[in-house]
């Protein structure tokens, strides 16, 4: 049988998944043995009996200093930014997107400054939020909305003007309005497009997040990576890199679920 | 059967050979140095562009190779990780980062130490006291904040009185132009800038704790111990430079313009900011500063200090896990896990002339 026709079967295809992971952890173990032996007190890939120790105290044991749960505080902190900053970002993209797609007169006026806009690199920008915005949460949120926004929009317009010109014009021979096509034509058939949208920027928006933390914070996931850093403290670094894929895996498979309970019409299209 | 295995853990050593291995200790040739911009040290970056560690090297028959770092953290972290033989830090930073990590450390010179470098700088009020209830920003766990515990201390404040906001360096010149922005600790070139910024106030500065923020040039202690030669260059480079550096005549004066181009200001910034530095140019004065009962009551506050924030003996129930080693022999902490060592060994070779 030629290899183009080999298909695993279940089974065969969960190990073959799960052979990269397990390979990992194996260098991982054998390459901390080696540098503990030489060293006990070594930081650099702690043993996995010091990791879990360390994600014990992190999460379920309260800081001396404050009585907080350091995990909890920094996730919810670096949540409750990301979610600001998304849900401005979804919203205006999506005032945008669908403005620019439908009305030729908006898009002459809003194309370019959003093409323009999308092309400034955002941490960039970075020191001028900090001196404009302050310090504070502000920046760190608007950080997120420049970034993001911009391709969400570009995104959902050109997802706007690619339906059928025919939809568009057979609602007009229904005596449709300008506005109830916006809202009854164009807007639900780009909804699916925006969840989409919303998580492939999921990626670029934690980054934007963790350079904002980094640079001034008193919680967050990427203020404890970068602080900690100044010590070498890998058995806290690890388990919050860990922490923060696990987060973004888990909001994509949500915002994927809610796609298909809320449209399950997309999924044909594809 | 056999072979397989042992391909298999062929390809897994590959896989591993992320782990780097420790620095090891044995008699070599080569060298790496690695430093980081800051008043104190530029000497060293002057040093390597201008023929002085090429000749030191070659009078010992080594190499010395000496790598610039943008990110003074990241040189610690290099070095702790065992890809330099030696690096620039402060005395604290050696103590919290190589020393806990396992790394035995030795400081080869004691460079200078902060006499106004470092300062806690308030808006609007000319008394420190008035720091209580503010937001202070500072790098976190830096020898600023050492600063500020020490400054809280002598007015009988502590860091509950206040909100630490972890801020970094570079972006503090502009965040104090931010109106959210009210206390804040920082070091060189950046308070000389913000102290000339309309309503800042020193209210404490490293010249109310002398001797205590100590700038070195530390190696590891076993590639010492099988290189003496190393540490013996180092220390011939260092005087050789401090001394031009110090001297009153156009070469002196070339020699300040050139490590003021390069630490981002002019001769006259870096002579300001040498002002507020306690240069140890002459190794006798380094000798004795070293050697003096002082070192250790300073040295007690450090560990201290690391020890309340977590930072040194982790898990342990004092900051005696990690021994430091005074010139003479004192141990103070844990005699058997001796990591950061102060030796007048290579100084004295410097001040006897027998380099």
């Amino acid at each position: 049988m030629r290899l183009v026709n080999v298909r695993p079967d279940r089974t065969v295809r969960l190990m073959l998944g799960l052979l990269p992971f397990v390979l990992l952890v194996m260098a991982y173990v054998i390459g901390s043995a080696a540098r503990l032996a030489e060293n006990p007190n070594d930081k650099l890939l702690p043993a996995l009996s010091t990791l879990a120790q360390t994600i014990n105290t992190l999460a379920f044991v309260p800081d001396a200093r404050t009585g907080n749960y350091i995990l909890w505080t920094d996730t919810l902190a670096s949540l409750t930014r990301l979610a600001w900053g998304l849900g401005i970002s979804t919203a205006s993209a999506l005032v945008i997107g669908l403005v620019t797609g439908i009305l030729p007169v908006a898009r002459a006026a809003l194309a370019p400054v959003v093409t323009f806009v999308s092309m400034v690199p955002p941490l960039a920008l970075l020191p001028i939020l900090f001196i404009v915005l302050g310090l504070g949460e502000v920046s760190k949120i608007a950080l997120i909305v420049i970034g993001v926004t911009p391709i969400m929009a570009r995104d959902l317009a050109l997802a706007a003007a690619a339906l059928p010109r025919e939809q568009i014009v057979k609602a007009e021979t229904l005596s449709a309005s300008s506005w109830l096509i916006a809202c009854r034509v164009v807007l639900p058939q780009i909804l699916p497009r925006l969840i989409d949208s919303l998580r492939l920027q999921l990626g670029p928006a934690f980054l934007f997040l963790i350079a904002a933390e980094a640079i001034s914070a008193d919680a967050g996931l990427g203020y404890r990576i970068f602080l900690v850093r100044r010590y070498l403290a890998m058995d806290v670094i690890f388990p919050y890199v860990a922490w923060i894929t696990l987060l973004s895996v888990l909001i994509d498979i949500g915002l994927s679920t809610l796609r298909r309970r809320l449209f399950p019409w997309s999924e044909m299209a594809r | 059967m056999s072979t397989r295995r042992s391909v298999l853990v062929a390809t897994l050593a590959a896989l591993s050979a992320f782990a780097l291995s420790p620095a090891q200790a044995q008699t070599k040739t080569d060298f790496k140095v690695a430093w980081s911009i800051y008043v104190g040290w530029m000497p060293w970056g002057y040093a390597a562009d201008h023929g002085i560690v090429q000749k030191w090297a070659d009078k010992y028959g080594i190499t010395i190779e000496v790598t610039q770092f943008n990110d003074y953290v990241e040189s610690i972290n290099q070095y702790t990780v065992g890809a330099y033989d030696a690096v620039t830090l402060t005395n604290m930073d050696g103590l919290s980062i190589p020393a806990e990590g396992g790394v035995d450390t030795t400081a080869v010179i004691v460079g200078d130490f902060s006499a106004g470098n470092d300062a806690v700088i308030l808006k609007d009020s000319d008394n420190l006291a008035d720091i209580a209830g503010r937001n202070v920003n500072l790098v976190e766990f830096s020898v600023s904040h050492y600063l500020l515990a020490r400054a809280l201390e002598s007015v009988g404040l502590s860091e509950r009185d206040l909100k630490v906001v972890n801020t970094a360096d570079p972006d503090m010149v502009g965040a104090f132009q931010t109106p959210d922005v009210t206390a804040m600790v920082t070091w060189n070139p950046m308070v000389s800038e913000i102290l000339a910024l309309p309503g800042a106030n020193n209210v404490f500065d490293s010249s109310d704790i002398p001797g205590e923020i100590i700038d070195l040039m530390v190696a590891n202690t076993a590639v010492l111990a099988d290189n003496p030669d190393f540490g013996k260059a180092l220390a011939g480079i260092w005087y050789e430079t401090a001394a031009l550096l110090t001297a009153d005549t156009a070469e002196g004066a070339a020699a300040r313009a050139a490590m003021g181009a390069a630490s981002g200001t002019d001769q006259a910034g870096y002579e300001a900011q040498l002002t507020a530095t306690r240069l140890f140019d002459q190794p006798a004065d380094a000798v004795a500063f070293v050697t003096s009962p002082a070192l250790e009551t300073t040295m007690d506050h450090v560990r201290t200090f690391l020890f309340e924030k977590g930072l040194l003996g982790a898990g342990g129930s004092s900051p005696d896990a990690v021994g430091i080693e005074f010139p003479g022999g004192t141990v103070m902490g844990d005699a058997g896990n001796v990591a950061f060592r102060f030796t007048d060994t290579y100084m004295k070779l410097a001040a006897d002339g027998a380099l």
